[in-house]
Protein backbone atom coordinates (compact mmCIF):
# COMPACT_ATOMS: atom_id res chain seq x y z
CA UNK A 1 0.00 0.00 0.00
CA UNK A 2 1.35 3.12 -0.98
CA UNK A 3 1.48 5.65 1.52
CA UNK A 4 -0.39 9.27 0.70
CA UNK A 5 1.44 12.05 -0.18
CA UNK A 6 2.11 14.95 2.70
CA UNK A 7 -0.52 17.35 1.90
CA UNK A 8 1.46 20.79 0.45
CA UNK A 9 2.63 23.25 3.43
CA UNK A 10 0.03 25.85 3.86
CA UNK A 11 0.97 28.91 1.63
CA UNK A 12 -0.32 31.64 4.41
CA UNK A 13 -1.25 31.59 8.50
CA UNK A 14 -3.61 33.32 9.65
CA UNK A 15 -4.07 34.13 13.40
CA UNK A 16 -7.03 35.72 15.09
CA UNK A 17 -5.69 37.15 18.11
CA UNK A 18 -8.65 38.35 21.27
CA UNK A 19 -11.16 37.42 23.89
CA UNK A 20 -14.44 36.87 22.80
CA UNK A 21 -15.56 37.54 26.40
CA UNK A 22 -14.48 40.72 26.34
CA UNK A 23 -16.62 42.69 23.89
CA UNK A 24 -14.60 44.22 21.17
CA UNK A 25 -11.15 42.50 21.84
CA UNK A 26 -13.28 39.15 19.66
CA UNK A 27 -13.20 40.97 16.79
CA UNK A 28 -9.85 39.40 15.70
CA UNK A 29 -11.03 36.00 16.22
CA UNK A 30 -14.51 36.90 14.34
CA UNK A 31 -12.86 37.63 11.43
CA UNK A 32 -10.12 34.54 11.37
CA UNK A 33 -13.36 32.71 11.41
CA UNK A 34 -14.64 34.50 8.40
CA UNK A 35 -11.67 33.90 6.86
CA UNK A 36 -11.75 29.63 7.70
CA UNK A 37 -15.45 29.58 6.84
CA UNK A 38 -14.12 31.15 3.08
CA UNK A 39 -11.88 27.63 2.50
CA UNK A 40 -9.00 29.23 0.93
CA UNK A 41 -6.77 26.07 -0.09
CA UNK A 42 -3.15 26.34 1.24
CA UNK A 43 -4.46 29.05 4.43
CA UNK A 44 -4.02 27.76 8.23
CA UNK A 45 -6.44 29.72 10.24
CA UNK A 46 -5.58 29.92 13.83
CA UNK A 47 -7.48 31.32 16.87
CA UNK A 48 -5.09 32.63 19.65
CA UNK A 49 -6.91 33.74 23.06
CA UNK A 50 -3.62 33.91 24.70
CA UNK A 51 -0.02 33.89 24.55
CA UNK A 52 1.18 35.17 21.72
CA UNK A 53 4.29 34.82 22.68
CA UNK A 54 4.06 30.84 21.42
CA UNK A 55 3.40 32.73 17.95
CA UNK A 56 6.90 32.26 17.27
CA UNK A 57 6.83 28.70 17.15
CA UNK A 58 4.60 28.41 14.53
CA UNK A 59 6.05 31.33 12.27
CA UNK A 60 8.53 29.30 10.96
CA UNK A 61 5.77 26.85 9.18
CA UNK A 62 4.91 29.41 7.31
CA UNK A 63 6.57 32.24 4.60
CA UNK A 64 3.16 34.82 5.24
CA UNK A 65 1.60 35.57 8.07
CA UNK A 66 -1.20 37.63 8.61
CA UNK A 67 -2.39 38.44 12.44
CA UNK A 68 -6.08 40.33 12.90
CA UNK A 69 -6.36 41.63 16.36
CA UNK A 70 -8.35 44.67 18.27
CA UNK A 71 -6.63 47.80 19.30
CA UNK A 72 -6.93 50.68 20.92
CA UNK A 73 -5.80 54.24 20.15
CA UNK A 74 -7.89 57.62 19.69
CA UNK A 75 -9.43 56.65 16.71
CA UNK A 76 -12.95 57.00 16.06
CA UNK A 77 -14.59 52.92 16.71
CA UNK A 78 -14.38 50.15 14.03
CA UNK A 79 -11.45 51.79 12.28
CA UNK A 80 -9.35 49.33 10.02
CA UNK A 81 -5.52 49.34 10.43
CA UNK A 82 -3.55 47.33 8.09
CA UNK A 83 0.04 47.43 9.16
CA UNK A 84 3.56 45.73 6.94
CA UNK A 85 5.53 44.44 10.50
CA UNK A 86 8.44 44.14 8.28
CA UNK A 87 8.57 47.23 7.32
CA UNK A 88 8.10 49.24 10.13
CA UNK A 89 7.90 48.96 14.02
CA UNK A 90 4.12 48.38 15.63
CA UNK A 91 2.23 51.23 17.20
CA UNK A 92 1.62 50.34 21.14
CA UNK A 93 -1.90 50.59 20.49
CA UNK A 94 -2.44 46.63 20.86
CA UNK A 95 -4.60 45.53 23.71
CA UNK A 96 -2.78 42.94 26.11
CA UNK A 97 -5.03 40.42 26.53
CA UNK A 98 -4.11 38.06 29.21
CA UNK A 99 -1.96 39.55 31.36
CA UNK A 100 1.69 41.23 31.93
CA UNK A 101 2.91 37.31 31.94
CA UNK A 102 2.17 36.63 28.27
CA UNK A 103 3.30 38.39 25.88
CA UNK A 104 1.60 40.73 23.71
CA UNK A 105 1.38 41.48 20.27
CA UNK A 106 3.26 44.23 19.79
CA UNK A 107 6.13 42.83 22.12
CA UNK A 108 5.61 39.46 19.99
CA UNK A 109 6.65 41.35 16.90
CA UNK A 110 9.45 42.94 18.40
CA UNK A 111 11.16 39.97 20.48
CA UNK A 112 10.85 38.17 16.73
CA UNK A 113 12.62 40.60 14.73
CA UNK A 114 15.54 40.89 17.82
CA UNK A 115 15.52 37.26 17.30
CA UNK A 116 15.62 37.65 13.62
CA UNK A 117 12.70 35.25 13.82
CA UNK A 118 10.51 37.49 11.77
CA UNK A 119 8.32 35.54 8.76
CA UNK A 120 9.38 36.83 5.06
CA UNK A 121 5.92 38.78 5.21
CA UNK A 122 4.15 39.59 8.41
CA UNK A 123 1.16 41.90 7.53
CA UNK A 124 -1.05 42.76 11.04
CA UNK A 125 -4.98 43.45 10.53
CA UNK A 126 -6.42 45.48 13.05
CA UNK A 127 -9.78 46.95 13.99
CA UNK A 128 -10.13 50.10 16.50
CA UNK A 129 -12.12 48.29 19.58
CA UNK A 130 -14.50 50.65 21.91
CA UNK A 131 -15.88 48.85 24.67
CA UNK A 132 -13.39 46.21 26.31
CA UNK A 133 -15.35 45.25 28.86
CA UNK A 134 -16.69 41.98 29.82
CA UNK A 135 -19.26 40.49 27.58
CA UNK A 136 -19.70 39.20 24.65
CA UNK A 137 -21.95 41.81 22.79
CA UNK A 138 -19.79 43.86 20.09
CA UNK A 139 -19.65 47.53 19.44
CA UNK A 140 -21.92 48.44 15.86
CA UNK A 141 -18.53 49.90 14.47
CA UNK A 142 -16.37 47.02 15.40
CA UNK A 143 -19.22 44.11 13.97
CA UNK A 144 -19.58 46.29 10.90
CA UNK A 145 -15.75 46.34 10.61
CA UNK A 146 -14.86 42.73 10.80
CA UNK A 147 -16.45 41.72 7.43
CA UNK A 148 -14.77 44.33 5.58
CA UNK A 149 -11.34 43.19 7.18
CA UNK A 150 -12.67 40.00 6.30
CA UNK A 151 -13.31 40.55 2.60
CA UNK A 152 -9.82 42.96 2.81
CA UNK A 153 -7.86 39.47 3.83
CA UNK A 154 -9.19 36.47 1.63
CA UNK A 155 -8.80 39.18 -1.51
CA UNK A 156 -5.05 39.41 -0.55
CA UNK A 157 -4.92 35.72 0.63
CA UNK A 158 -6.23 34.79 -2.86
CA UNK A 159 -3.84 37.19 -4.81
CA UNK A 160 -1.39 35.36 -2.69
CA UNK A 161 -2.68 31.31 -3.20
CA UNK A 162 -2.92 32.58 -7.00
CA UNK A 163 0.62 33.63 -7.37
CA UNK A 164 2.16 30.87 -4.97
CA UNK A 165 0.23 28.23 -7.71
CA UNK A 166 1.54 30.02 -10.66
CA UNK A 167 5.22 30.32 -9.19
CA UNK B 1 14.91 67.62 57.63
CA UNK B 2 14.13 65.72 54.29
CA UNK B 3 11.93 63.59 53.14
CA UNK B 4 12.38 61.02 49.77
CA UNK B 5 9.33 59.07 48.44
CA UNK B 6 10.24 56.77 45.57
CA UNK B 7 6.65 55.97 43.81
CA UNK B 8 6.41 53.22 40.89
CA UNK B 9 2.97 53.64 39.75
CA UNK B 10 2.71 50.52 37.58
CA UNK B 11 5.10 47.62 38.59
CA UNK B 12 6.29 46.16 35.63
CA UNK B 13 7.58 42.54 34.04
CA UNK B 14 4.91 41.08 37.60
CA UNK B 15 1.30 39.77 36.50
CA UNK B 16 -1.69 42.17 37.16
CA UNK B 17 -1.89 45.47 38.51
CA UNK B 18 0.01 46.55 41.37
CA UNK B 19 2.31 49.69 42.99
CA UNK B 20 4.65 50.41 45.16
CA UNK B 21 5.03 53.32 47.60
CA UNK B 22 8.40 53.90 49.52
CA UNK B 23 8.78 56.88 51.99
CA UNK B 24 12.29 58.01 53.50
CA UNK B 25 12.34 60.70 55.97
CA UNK B 26 16.00 61.82 57.18
CA UNK B 27 17.66 59.11 56.33
CA UNK B 28 15.39 56.11 57.62
CA UNK B 29 13.05 54.06 56.03
CA UNK B 30 9.33 55.02 57.37
CA UNK B 31 6.76 53.02 55.45
CA UNK B 32 7.25 50.55 52.66
CA UNK B 33 3.86 49.75 51.26
CA UNK B 34 2.76 47.47 48.10
CA UNK B 35 -0.49 48.69 47.09
CA UNK B 36 -2.35 46.33 44.89
CA UNK B 37 -5.27 47.46 42.91
CA UNK B 38 -6.15 44.96 40.31
CA UNK B 39 -9.76 44.78 40.30
CA UNK B 40 -11.78 42.15 42.69
CA UNK B 41 -12.47 38.99 41.50
CA UNK B 42 -14.94 37.42 43.13
CA UNK B 43 -14.17 33.80 42.84
CA UNK B 44 -15.16 32.57 46.44
CA UNK B 45 -18.30 33.71 46.09
CA UNK B 46 -19.14 32.47 42.65
CA UNK B 47 -18.60 29.13 43.35
CA UNK B 48 -20.92 29.03 46.10
CA UNK B 49 -23.94 27.23 44.83
CA UNK B 50 -22.24 25.77 41.58
CA UNK B 51 -21.49 21.65 41.45
CA UNK B 52 -18.28 20.01 42.92
CA UNK B 53 -17.07 19.00 39.45
CA UNK B 54 -16.82 22.66 38.67
CA UNK B 55 -14.45 23.71 40.93
CA UNK B 56 -11.39 22.45 39.07
CA UNK B 57 -12.91 24.44 35.69
CA UNK B 58 -13.83 27.53 37.49
CA UNK B 59 -10.47 28.11 39.56
CA UNK B 60 -8.13 27.33 36.57
CA UNK B 61 -9.74 30.79 35.39
CA UNK B 62 -7.93 32.61 38.23
CA UNK B 63 -4.39 32.78 36.81
CA UNK B 64 -3.54 32.06 32.99
CA UNK B 65 0.19 31.12 34.16
CA UNK B 66 -0.61 28.47 36.80
CA UNK B 67 -4.04 26.92 35.88
CA UNK B 68 -2.79 23.62 36.26
CA UNK B 69 -1.97 24.44 40.57
CA UNK B 70 -5.76 25.85 40.65
CA UNK B 71 -7.12 22.83 39.20
CA UNK B 72 -4.60 20.68 41.49
CA UNK B 73 -5.20 21.99 44.50
CA UNK B 74 -8.82 21.88 43.32
CA UNK B 75 -9.76 18.49 42.66
CA UNK B 76 -7.56 17.26 45.92
CA UNK B 77 -9.26 19.38 48.01
CA UNK B 78 -12.83 17.81 46.37
CA UNK B 79 -11.81 14.75 46.77
CA UNK B 80 -10.39 15.00 50.31
CA UNK B 81 -13.90 15.89 50.93
CA UNK B 82 -15.80 13.06 49.59
CA UNK B 83 -13.33 10.58 51.12
CA UNK B 84 -11.53 9.44 48.02
CA UNK B 85 -7.66 9.46 47.12
CA UNK B 86 -6.39 9.05 43.71
CA UNK B 87 -3.21 7.67 43.37
CA UNK B 88 -1.32 5.06 40.71
CA UNK B 89 -0.68 6.50 37.33
CA UNK B 90 -3.66 8.64 37.57
CA UNK B 91 -1.36 10.45 40.21
CA UNK B 92 1.61 10.41 38.21
CA UNK B 93 -0.13 11.89 35.20
CA UNK B 94 -0.77 14.73 37.98
CA UNK B 95 2.56 15.31 38.57
CA UNK B 96 3.08 15.00 35.09
CA UNK B 97 1.02 18.31 34.37
CA UNK B 98 2.52 20.18 37.42
CA UNK B 99 5.82 19.48 35.97
CA UNK B 100 4.58 20.91 32.61
CA UNK B 101 3.65 24.32 34.38
CA UNK B 102 6.36 25.07 36.51
CA UNK B 103 8.65 24.71 33.23
CA UNK B 104 6.72 27.04 31.59
CA UNK B 105 6.07 29.18 34.46
CA UNK B 106 10.13 29.04 35.70
CA UNK B 107 11.38 29.83 31.78
CA UNK B 108 9.01 32.55 31.44
CA UNK B 109 9.76 34.83 34.32
CA UNK B 110 13.79 33.18 34.53
CA UNK B 111 14.40 34.33 30.50
CA UNK B 112 11.72 37.17 29.90
CA UNK B 113 11.01 39.07 33.30
CA UNK B 114 14.02 38.11 35.65
CA UNK B 115 17.07 38.04 33.15
CA UNK B 116 16.71 41.66 32.35
CA UNK B 117 17.18 42.91 35.83
CA UNK B 118 21.14 41.11 36.00
CA UNK B 119 22.02 42.41 32.84
CA UNK B 120 21.21 45.77 32.99
CA UNK B 121 17.86 46.12 30.74
CA UNK B 122 14.90 47.37 30.66
CA UNK B 123 12.70 44.45 29.41
CA UNK B 124 13.24 41.15 27.17
CA UNK B 125 13.41 42.55 23.58
CA UNK B 126 16.47 44.51 24.56
CA UNK B 127 17.98 41.68 26.71
CA UNK B 128 17.00 39.18 22.81
CA UNK B 129 19.28 41.82 20.63
CA UNK B 130 22.34 40.97 22.33
CA UNK B 131 21.86 37.67 23.97
CA UNK B 132 19.33 36.43 21.04
CA UNK B 133 20.58 31.94 22.01
CA UNK B 134 20.04 32.92 25.56
CA UNK B 135 16.95 34.35 25.23
CA UNK B 136 15.78 31.47 22.45
CA UNK B 137 16.69 28.93 24.93
CA UNK B 138 14.36 30.73 27.01
CA UNK B 139 11.29 30.17 24.81
CA UNK B 140 12.40 26.95 23.56
CA UNK B 141 12.04 25.84 27.32
CA UNK B 142 9.55 27.59 27.91
CA UNK B 143 7.44 25.66 25.07
CA UNK B 144 8.39 22.17 26.35
CA UNK B 145 6.30 23.12 29.35
CA UNK B 146 3.39 23.87 27.33
CA UNK B 147 3.72 21.10 25.78
CA UNK B 148 3.44 19.03 28.19
CA UNK B 149 0.34 21.12 29.51
CA UNK B 150 -1.33 21.07 25.96
CA UNK B 151 -0.90 16.72 25.78
CA UNK B 152 -2.32 15.84 29.56
CA UNK B 153 -4.15 18.85 30.28
CA UNK B 154 -5.87 19.34 26.74
CA UNK B 155 -4.46 22.79 25.92
CA UNK B 156 -2.10 25.00 26.80
CA UNK B 157 -3.39 27.70 28.60
CA UNK B 158 -6.67 26.97 30.92
CA UNK B 159 -6.47 22.92 30.45
CA UNK B 160 -9.63 21.24 30.19
CA UNK B 161 -8.95 17.85 30.34
CA UNK B 162 -8.49 17.41 34.48
CA UNK B 163 -11.78 16.56 36.34
CA UNK B 164 -12.40 15.53 40.04
CA UNK B 165 -11.40 11.81 40.09
CA UNK B 166 -8.53 11.81 37.66
CA UNK B 167 -9.02 13.39 34.00
CA UNK B 168 -11.39 12.77 31.09
CA UNK B 169 -8.84 11.53 28.45
CA UNK B 170 -5.64 9.66 29.64
CA UNK B 171 -2.55 9.68 26.96
CA UNK B 172 -1.61 6.23 25.73
CA UNK B 173 2.23 5.78 26.30
CA UNK B 174 3.21 6.23 23.08
CA UNK B 175 1.66 9.53 22.79
CA UNK B 176 4.26 10.42 25.14
CA UNK B 177 6.95 9.15 23.28
CA UNK B 178 7.50 12.29 21.38
CA UNK B 179 7.23 14.79 24.48
CA UNK B 180 10.43 12.23 25.88
CA UNK B 181 12.35 13.55 23.17
CA UNK B 182 11.53 17.38 23.63
CA UNK B 183 12.39 16.81 27.22
CA UNK B 184 15.43 15.09 26.78
CA UNK B 185 16.57 18.40 24.76
CA UNK B 186 14.64 20.21 27.37
CA UNK B 187 16.54 18.91 30.85
CA UNK B 188 19.92 20.06 28.70
CA UNK B 189 18.28 23.38 28.31
CA UNK B 190 17.63 23.75 32.26
CA UNK B 191 21.57 22.48 33.20
CA UNK B 192 22.53 25.44 30.62
CA UNK B 193 20.12 27.57 32.62
CA UNK B 194 21.43 26.67 36.05
CA UNK B 195 25.14 27.27 34.75
CA UNK B 196 23.73 30.78 32.93
CA UNK B 197 21.65 31.97 36.33
CA UNK B 198 24.89 31.10 38.20
CA UNK B 199 26.81 33.63 36.32
CA UNK B 200 24.64 36.78 37.10
CA UNK B 201 25.74 39.13 39.44
CA UNK B 202 23.75 38.97 42.83
CA UNK B 203 23.71 41.63 45.80
CA UNK B 204 24.38 40.37 49.43
CA UNK B 205 21.25 39.84 50.26
CA UNK B 206 21.06 37.08 52.70
CA UNK B 207 17.41 37.44 55.01
CA UNK B 208 16.26 35.52 58.08
CA UNK B 209 12.78 34.37 56.95
CA UNK B 210 10.45 31.68 57.94
CA UNK B 211 10.30 29.20 54.83
CA UNK B 212 6.98 27.77 54.38
CA UNK B 213 6.46 24.62 52.08
CA UNK B 214 5.28 21.06 51.52
CA UNK B 215 6.81 18.33 52.37
CA UNK B 216 6.78 14.75 51.18
CA UNK B 217 8.34 11.52 52.77
CA UNK B 218 9.71 10.80 49.57
CA UNK B 219 9.42 13.56 46.61
CA UNK B 220 10.26 16.50 46.04
CA UNK B 221 6.43 18.07 46.42
CA UNK B 222 4.05 19.25 44.22
CA UNK B 223 0.15 17.38 45.07
CA UNK B 224 0.47 16.09 48.43
CA UNK B 225 2.65 16.53 51.53
CA UNK B 226 2.89 18.21 55.20
CA UNK B 227 3.33 22.20 55.23
CA UNK B 228 6.10 22.23 56.99
CA UNK B 229 8.34 25.84 57.54
CA UNK B 230 11.81 26.44 59.08
CA UNK B 231 10.19 27.41 62.06
CA UNK B 232 9.35 23.83 62.89
CA UNK B 233 5.70 24.17 61.65
CA UNK B 234 4.56 20.52 60.70
CA UNK B 235 0.65 20.46 60.27
CA UNK B 236 -1.49 18.89 57.59
CA UNK B 237 -3.21 20.63 55.30
CA UNK B 238 -6.59 20.56 56.79
CA UNK B 239 -5.19 22.41 59.69
CA UNK B 240 -3.96 25.61 57.74
CA UNK B 241 -6.72 27.89 59.17
CA UNK B 242 -5.78 26.90 62.41
CA UNK B 243 -2.25 28.15 61.94
CA UNK B 244 -2.25 31.22 59.19
CA UNK B 245 -4.77 33.95 59.02
CA UNK B 246 -5.69 36.82 56.69
CA UNK B 247 -5.37 40.54 56.80
CA UNK B 248 -7.19 42.89 55.23
CA UNK B 249 -4.64 46.27 54.70
CA UNK B 250 -6.71 49.06 52.79
CA UNK B 251 -4.12 49.60 50.52
CA UNK B 252 -4.80 46.63 48.72
CA UNK B 253 -7.52 44.43 47.41
CA UNK B 254 -5.49 41.48 48.15
CA UNK B 255 -5.25 40.28 51.66
CA UNK B 256 -2.18 39.98 53.20
CA UNK B 257 -1.41 36.56 54.77
CA UNK B 258 0.57 35.94 58.56
CA UNK B 259 1.36 33.20 60.67
CA UNK B 260 -0.86 33.58 63.68
CA UNK B 261 1.33 34.66 65.74
CA UNK B 262 4.93 35.19 64.02
CA UNK B 263 4.24 37.31 61.30
CA UNK B 264 5.13 37.00 57.75
CA UNK B 265 6.61 33.96 56.04
CA UNK B 266 8.28 32.77 52.72
CA UNK B 267 6.55 30.63 50.04
CA UNK B 268 8.01 29.75 46.58
CA UNK B 269 11.18 28.34 44.79
CA UNK B 270 13.77 29.30 47.27
CA UNK B 271 11.50 28.18 51.04
CA UNK B 272 10.41 24.41 48.72
CA UNK B 273 14.14 24.29 47.88
CA UNK B 274 15.96 24.90 51.36
CA UNK B 275 13.28 22.59 52.55
CA UNK B 276 12.93 20.10 50.26
CA UNK B 277 16.34 20.11 48.81
CA UNK B 278 17.23 15.97 49.47
CA UNK B 279 14.00 15.44 47.77
CA UNK B 280 15.63 17.07 44.63
CA UNK B 281 17.00 14.77 41.57
CA UNK B 282 20.20 13.71 41.87
CA UNK B 283 20.96 15.57 38.79
CA UNK B 284 19.29 18.88 39.90
CA UNK B 285 21.47 18.58 42.88
CA UNK B 286 24.81 18.44 41.23
CA UNK B 287 23.51 21.44 39.17
CA UNK B 288 22.61 23.37 42.34
CA UNK B 289 26.63 22.40 44.09
CA UNK B 290 28.11 23.36 40.83
CA UNK B 291 26.04 26.95 40.70
CA UNK B 292 27.42 27.49 44.39
CA UNK B 293 24.21 26.72 46.39
CA UNK B 294 24.16 24.95 49.65
CA UNK B 295 20.91 23.07 50.89
CA UNK B 296 19.74 26.17 51.56
CA UNK B 297 19.38 29.57 50.21
CA UNK B 298 18.22 32.44 51.61
CA UNK B 299 19.42 35.79 49.43
CA UNK B 300 16.06 36.22 47.19
CA UNK B 301 18.17 37.83 44.26
CA UNK B 302 19.07 33.88 43.82
CA UNK B 303 16.05 32.68 43.30
CA UNK B 304 16.91 32.84 39.67
CA UNK B 305 19.07 29.90 40.07
CA UNK B 306 16.66 28.10 42.63
CA UNK B 307 14.20 28.43 39.65
CA UNK B 308 16.63 27.14 37.40
CA UNK B 309 17.16 24.03 39.85
CA UNK B 310 14.07 23.60 39.93
CA UNK B 311 13.13 23.89 36.13
CA UNK B 312 16.02 20.65 36.14
CA UNK B 313 14.04 18.80 38.46
CA UNK B 314 10.78 19.02 36.80
CA UNK B 315 12.46 18.07 33.45
CA UNK B 316 13.62 15.25 35.46
CA UNK B 317 10.68 14.30 36.78
CA UNK B 318 8.87 14.34 33.72
CA UNK B 319 11.26 12.19 32.06
CA UNK B 320 10.51 9.68 34.64
CA UNK B 321 7.06 9.81 34.84
CA UNK B 322 7.24 9.30 31.47
CA UNK B 323 9.50 6.16 31.36
CA UNK B 324 7.38 4.59 34.39
CA UNK B 325 4.07 5.23 32.52
CA UNK B 326 1.35 2.61 32.20
CA UNK B 327 -1.64 4.19 30.31
CA UNK B 328 -4.80 3.40 32.90
CA UNK B 329 -7.65 1.17 33.25
CA UNK B 330 -10.15 4.07 33.30
CA UNK B 331 -9.19 7.59 32.40
CA UNK B 332 -10.76 8.41 36.30
CA UNK B 333 -12.02 6.92 39.51
CA UNK B 334 -15.42 7.34 40.40
CA UNK B 335 -16.07 10.36 43.07
CA UNK B 336 -19.32 10.20 45.24
CA UNK B 337 -20.17 13.24 46.87
CA UNK B 338 -21.17 13.37 50.50
CA UNK B 339 -21.61 16.53 53.26
CA UNK B 340 -18.18 17.49 54.12
CA UNK B 341 -15.23 20.04 53.97
CA UNK B 342 -12.58 19.14 51.88
CA UNK B 343 -8.95 20.75 52.55
CA UNK B 344 -5.81 20.71 50.03
CA UNK B 345 -2.48 22.28 49.66
CA UNK B 346 -0.20 21.69 46.47
CA UNK B 347 2.44 23.62 45.37
CA UNK B 348 1.91 26.68 42.60
CA UNK B 349 5.31 27.97 40.82
CA UNK B 350 5.05 30.46 42.92
CA UNK B 351 4.19 28.84 46.33
CA UNK B 352 1.55 26.58 48.61
CA UNK B 353 -1.72 27.19 47.01
CA UNK B 354 -4.39 26.60 49.89
CA UNK B 355 -8.09 25.55 48.74
CA UNK B 356 -10.57 24.50 51.32
CA UNK B 357 -14.50 23.47 50.12
CA UNK B 358 -17.61 22.50 52.22
CA UNK B 359 -20.35 20.54 49.93
CA UNK B 360 -23.40 18.96 50.97
CA UNK B 361 -25.01 15.74 50.44
CA UNK B 362 -25.48 16.16 46.49
CA UNK B 363 -21.87 17.91 45.79
CA UNK B 364 -23.20 21.64 45.78
CA UNK B 365 -20.05 23.95 47.07
CA UNK B 366 -21.57 25.68 50.49
CA UNK B 367 -18.75 27.88 51.09
CA UNK B 368 -14.68 27.96 49.57
CA UNK B 369 -11.63 29.62 50.45
CA UNK B 370 -8.76 30.20 47.94
CA UNK B 371 -5.28 31.41 49.11
CA UNK B 372 -2.67 31.72 46.57
CA UNK B 373 0.84 32.43 47.20
CA UNK B 374 1.33 35.78 45.66
CA UNK B 375 -0.93 37.07 48.60
CA UNK B 376 0.98 34.97 51.29
CA UNK B 377 4.48 36.87 49.91
CA UNK B 378 3.21 40.30 50.03
CA UNK B 379 4.42 41.19 53.51
CA UNK B 380 7.33 39.54 52.87
CA UNK B 381 7.77 41.26 49.77
CA UNK B 382 7.37 44.70 52.20
CA UNK B 383 9.86 43.57 54.72
CA UNK B 384 12.75 42.77 51.63
CA UNK B 385 12.16 46.05 50.11
CA UNK B 386 12.30 47.97 53.33
CA UNK B 387 15.57 46.25 53.95
CA UNK B 388 16.73 46.86 50.39
CA UNK B 389 16.01 50.73 50.76
CA UNK B 390 17.62 50.98 54.05
CA UNK B 391 20.80 49.45 52.77
CA UNK B 392 20.99 51.50 49.52
CA UNK B 393 19.56 54.87 50.84
CA UNK B 394 22.59 56.44 49.49
CA UNK B 395 22.19 55.41 45.76
CA UNK B 396 19.95 58.08 43.14
CA UNK B 397 16.66 57.60 43.20
CA UNK B 398 16.40 55.77 39.72
CA UNK B 399 18.73 53.37 40.53
CA UNK B 400 17.02 52.67 43.92
CA UNK B 401 13.72 52.63 42.14
CA UNK B 402 14.97 49.76 39.87
CA UNK B 403 16.32 47.82 42.87
CA UNK B 404 12.95 48.30 44.87
CA UNK B 405 11.21 47.10 41.51
CA UNK B 406 14.10 43.98 41.34
CA UNK B 407 13.58 43.05 44.80
CA UNK B 408 9.57 42.95 44.23
CA UNK B 409 10.53 40.41 41.02
CA UNK B 410 12.45 38.47 42.78
CA UNK B 411 8.65 36.84 44.30
CA UNK B 412 7.81 36.39 40.44
CA UNK B 413 4.26 37.88 42.15
CA UNK B 414 1.12 37.65 40.44
CA UNK B 415 -0.85 40.04 41.62
CA UNK B 416 -3.76 38.81 39.47
CA UNK B 417 -4.31 35.39 41.87
CA UNK B 418 -3.62 37.01 44.96
CA UNK B 419 -6.83 39.50 44.72
CA UNK B 420 -9.99 38.84 46.53
CA UNK B 421 -12.06 40.93 47.64
CA UNK B 422 -13.69 41.72 51.17
CA UNK B 423 -17.68 41.41 52.49
CA UNK B 424 -18.27 45.03 52.98
CA UNK B 425 -19.40 45.97 56.41
CA UNK B 426 -20.48 49.57 56.74
CA UNK B 427 -21.12 50.93 59.76
CA UNK B 428 -22.98 54.43 59.66
CA UNK B 429 -22.91 54.99 63.41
Amino acid sequence: MSRAPAPPPATALVVGIGNEYRSDDGAGLLVARRVRAAGLGRVEVREEGGDVGDLLASWSRSDSVFLVDSVRSDSSPGTIYRFDARAAQLPSIFVPHVSSHSVGLAEAVELAQALDELPPRLIVYAIEGADFSSGTRLSAAVQAAIPAVAERLIGELGALVTSGERS
Amino acid sequence: MTTKTIKVNYLARVEGEGSLYVRVKDGEVEDVALKIFEPPRFFEALLRGRAYTEAPDITARICGICPVAYQMSAVHAIEAACGTAVGGPLRALRRLLYCGEWIESHALHIYLLHAPDFLGYPDSIKLARDYPDVVKRGLQLKKAGNEIVSLVGGREIHPINVRVGGFYRVPARRELAPLAEKLRWAREAARETVRFAATLPFPDFEQEYEFVALRHPDEYPFNEGQIVSSGGLNIAPAEYEEYFEEEHVERSTALHSVLKGRGAYFVGPMARYSLNFDRLSSGAQDAAREAGLGPQCRNPFQSIVVRSVETLYACDEALRIIEEYEMPDAPAVPVTPRAGVGHACTEAPRGILYHRYAIDDDGTILSAKIVPPSSQNQKTIEKDVFQVVARNIGLPTDALTLRCEQSIRNYDPCISCSTHFLRLEMDRG
